[in-house]
């Protein structure tokens, strides 16, 4: 499919060494390093929060933390998670994989590339900060919801500056990843030739452009309101709280999207790649990423259906939230019909992969349980939520990333990771994922609420069990982490091409890839 | 194929101008939080944080100048900056978008709703402008007919300024580009001034419930943009006087036209939303 492209790697690839080299690079690559790592880091940190909450939850009454603690550790554990952990692993891979993919140089702004990274540790420090301020850090949940969030203390100016920040830099991410996408194909390249993972980043990063603004704008109102005496959420000013929620799930649906579509872009590369078939209905494919992010804007109320809407307005947003389904579906059925008679083997991605098909798909499933208009106000702030956006966040977004760090790490790094360890890591991460999340569905059809640090007798049951199955999920990512050094620090060597179902451009190169990916445009046909 | 058939795309090599740009923005928001919390140092460290940010702009937009100058970009250079404008802008306009939606929601749903929940508010009409039924404040809203209509001739004539120098760029009239330009800039500072004399004589606040609150909110984020697309626009000046640009190579020129056209764009969506209707 692709031919072979000129090295010419002696191309001006002087750098700094040490420090000075990761904070001044304009590389794509060391970006796209500082991106995951920065994100483990976050996803270890956030998810010890998690750990502290299970433990906390372990059986009732009040054990290791109070109140106000455990709802300063759900809020952040939320925010660290999905501004931390999940988005920014994914314009790492973007940062590794778009430029390879597409047979660019590098990406289109090389500094602002650079800026986009460096300003997640500004914010993350604001962040974290804000746990050790007086009052404590946010703790109104990860919606950033008004009254609580004007009421709070000087951590919610923190946390809002924080977002403001993290805003920033993945507007400024996502306008170089469109540029890239859109200006630095190599010849031949055309649209509907670029890789599945390509395209669901072009439209993850639309999304990102249309909503983070509209994030900065309600986020903006709440500090006015909070110093500056406008009363955007405040009736007596005749404003509205649920103005906000409006504003917030604007943005928050396709943040959904956001965090999603680009997990069934790795997908997409990695079940063919182990079924040795090409994928099955790749137009179809780019019409349904496309569909998604069309539809998510206009799905939003389905996340506000106990606020008192209008009938019309819960129907229009019911039936919108069906609809999401058909492209969903789309994708899915591509993903099994490119198994299909497909000579397969199960290494750890394609594990990862098929257990996300699974997984996400049960997640997609509650999610459709949640649309549904009497179900929801049924459903409405209990743990079916939690369970419910756990299987699409974790078993969907986060094990799509666990899946694509392992399917490209031999290209990263030039050594194959070790197999053993890969396996067993998939296999407790599945397992503990499942005991930690698929009780929460008994314990809200139950009607427990979520984000209580207590709860009544009747729910200990299902509650010890995803404490256990959390601590064990916990511990497991230590593997993940030991597979990832062990794999940098050394191993078999790769090869260019360790997969022998890989078609797409990346591994036309050497691995570890050269300094500037293609110096010289690969001539695709 | 030789590197000669494809000219190397331009890599910039390793800068330190981000990581600037981040310490100015955490020194800024670490002053904004200070302040925030009626700290004295507030301000200073804001400022200091400003000082750092302007460092690093003059420092990174010297840098790309030079490149630009030093004819280091080629026309897959010059597409990417277009595309990066026409994004960036995009996402302007979903901010100025969000608050719109604000402003309509507003009118159309919260405040309607207020009127209707008697139980809660006994006797609050409604309508609009209105500073809400718990404020109890009576004010007289921005008429559209006086200044603001001066200002939307203001900024549509600078809009057709701005587009007559870049025709003098075009064919290579430099005193038509400095006169443009010159124009634009002293028509933005009029509207700029007007607008000024507008918020010191307006007979409410940013405290004026819903009302204050929307207006002030759209024309002072609005006025912002115009007093940042001015900035530029004194730059792009600057460096016409320093001989910079020519008829096939100008993309800057453009991207700050770009801008002032779409600051004009939300001014005439202020004016109809925001003042009149």
């Amino acid at each position: 499919m692709h031919t072979a492209t000129i090295d010419d790697s002696a191309h001006h690839d002087e750098h700094p060494y040490g420090l000075m080299r990761w904070v001044t690079t304009t590389n794509h690559k060391d970006i796209g390093t500082l991106y995951l790592w920065f994100s483990f880091v976050m996803f270890l940190a956030a998810g010890s929060m998690a750990m502290l909450i299970r433990m906390e939850l372990f059986q009732p009454g009040l054990q290791l933390v109070q109140p106000e603690l455990f709802n300063q550790l759900t809020t952040m554990h939320g925010l660290l998670m999905i501004f931390g952990a999940i988005m920014p692993a994914f314009v790492g891979f973007a940062n590794w994989q778009v430029p390879l993919m597409i047979g660019a140089p590098d990406m289109a702004f090389p500094r602002l590339n650079n800026w986009s990274f460096w300003l997640l540790p500004v914010a993350a420090t604001l962040l974290i900060a804000s746990l050790f301020v007086p009052g404590g850090a946010v703790a109104g949940g990860w919606t950033l919801y008004p009254p609580l969030f004007i009421q709070g203390g000087i951590a919610y100016d923190m946390a809002i500056l924080a977002m403001h920040i993290l805003g920033l830099s993945s507007i400024m991410g996502a306008i170089n990843i469109i540029t890239t996408i859109l200006n630095m194909r190599a010849p031949g390249m055309t649209m509907m030739k670029m890789p599945m993972f390509v395209w669901t980043w072009l439209i993850t990063a639309y999304l990102l452009v249309a909503v983070m603004p509209v994030l900065a704008c309600a986020i903006t109102m709440l500090l006015t309101d909070r110093h500056f005496g406008t009363h955007f959420f405040d009736a007596a000013g005749g404003g509205d709280p649920v103005l906000f929620q409006h504003i917030f799930w604007f943005f928050g649906h396709p943040e959904v999207y956001i965090m999603i579509l680009p997990a069934f872009g790795i997908i997409s590369t990695i079940i063919p790649t182990f079924s040795r078939k090409p994928l099955f209905g790749y137009v179809s494919m780019v019409i349904a990423v496309a569909s998604i992010a069309v539809l998510s804007f206009i799905v939003w109320a389905h996340h506000m259906f106990s606020t008192g809407m209008p009938l019309g307005g819960q129907l229009f947003f019911m039936y919108s939230t069906m609809l999401i389904a058909v492209p969903t579906g789309v994708k899915v059925f591509n993903w099994l019909a490119t198994l299909w008679r497909g000579s397969i083997s199960f290494e750890t991605p394609m594990l990862f992969s098929l257990a996300v098909v699974c997984l996400f798909t049960l997640g997609g499933f509650s999610g459709l349980v949640l649309g549904l208009v009497p179900v929801d106000i049924q459903l409405q702030d209990t743990y079916y939520v939690v369970a419910h956006f756990h299987y699409v966040l974790f078993s969907g977004a986060a094990m799509s990333i666990m899946a694509g760090v392992y399917y490209w790490l031999p290209k990263w790094t030039g050594h194959m990771y070790d197999e053993t360890v890969g396996k067993w890591h998939f296999w407790l991460t599945t397992i503990a994922f499942n005991v930690t999340f698929f009780p929460m569905h008994f314990l809200g059809l139950a009607g427990m609420p979520r984000r209580i640090p207590d709860y009544a007798m009747q729910f200990e049951g299902f509650n010890s069990i995803a404490s256990v199955g959390a601590i064990v999920l916990g511990l497991s990512q230590l593997l993940f982490l030991y597979c990832v050094v062990k794999c940098i620090r050394g191993g078999a060597a790769a090869g260019d091409r360790p997969w022998d179902g890989a078609d797409s451009l990346e591994w036309t190169l050497s691995s570890p890839p050269p300094y500037h990916s293609f110096a010289v445009p690969p001539q695709v046909r | 194929m030789s590197t000669h058939d494809h000219p190397a795309y331009y890599l910039p090599p390793p800068s330190r101008w981000p990581i600037v740009g981040s310490i100015a923005l955490l020194t800024l928001a670490t002053g904004f939080i200070l302040y925030l919390a009626k700290s004295a140092a507030g301000p200073w460290v804001m400022l200091a944080g400003c000082l750092i940010l302007v460092r690093m702009l003059f420092g990174w937009f010297g840098n790309v100048v030079q490149e630009s100058t030093a004819g280091q970009f080629d026309g897959q250079v010059d597409r990417s900056f277009r595309w990066g404008m026409v994004w960036f802008i995009f996402s302007e306009v979903m901010f100025f978008a969000g608050f719109f939606g604000a402003l309509f929601y507003i009118r159309n749903i919260a405040v309607p709703g207020l009127a209707d929940a008697d139980l809660i508010w006994p006797g609050y009409p409604g309508g609009w402008p209105t500073a809400g039924p718990g404020l109890k404040e009576s004010f007289n809203p921005m008429p559209a007919w006086g200044i603001p209509a001066l200002n939307t001739v203001i900024l549509l004539s600078s809009g057709a300024t701005v587009t007559w120098a870049h025709w003098g760029l075009l064919a290579g009239r430099r005193w038509q580009i400095k006169l443009g330009l010159v124009l634009t800039l002293l028509l933005g500072a009029i509207f700029l001034v007007l607008q000024a004399y507008e918020y010191i004589h307006a007979e409410f606040t940013i405290r004026t419930g819903v009302y204050g609150a929307t207006f002030f909110m759209l024309t002072g984020f609005h006025g912002v943009h115009v007093t940042l697309g001015a900035l530029m626009l004194a730059v792009i000046l600057g460096r016409v006087f320093a001989g910079h640009f020519t008829p096939r190579q100008h993309f800057a020129f453009e991207a700050v036209s770009w801008y002032w056209h779409f600051v004009d764009v939300v001014w005439l969506m202020l004016f109809v939303f925001v003042y009149w209707l």
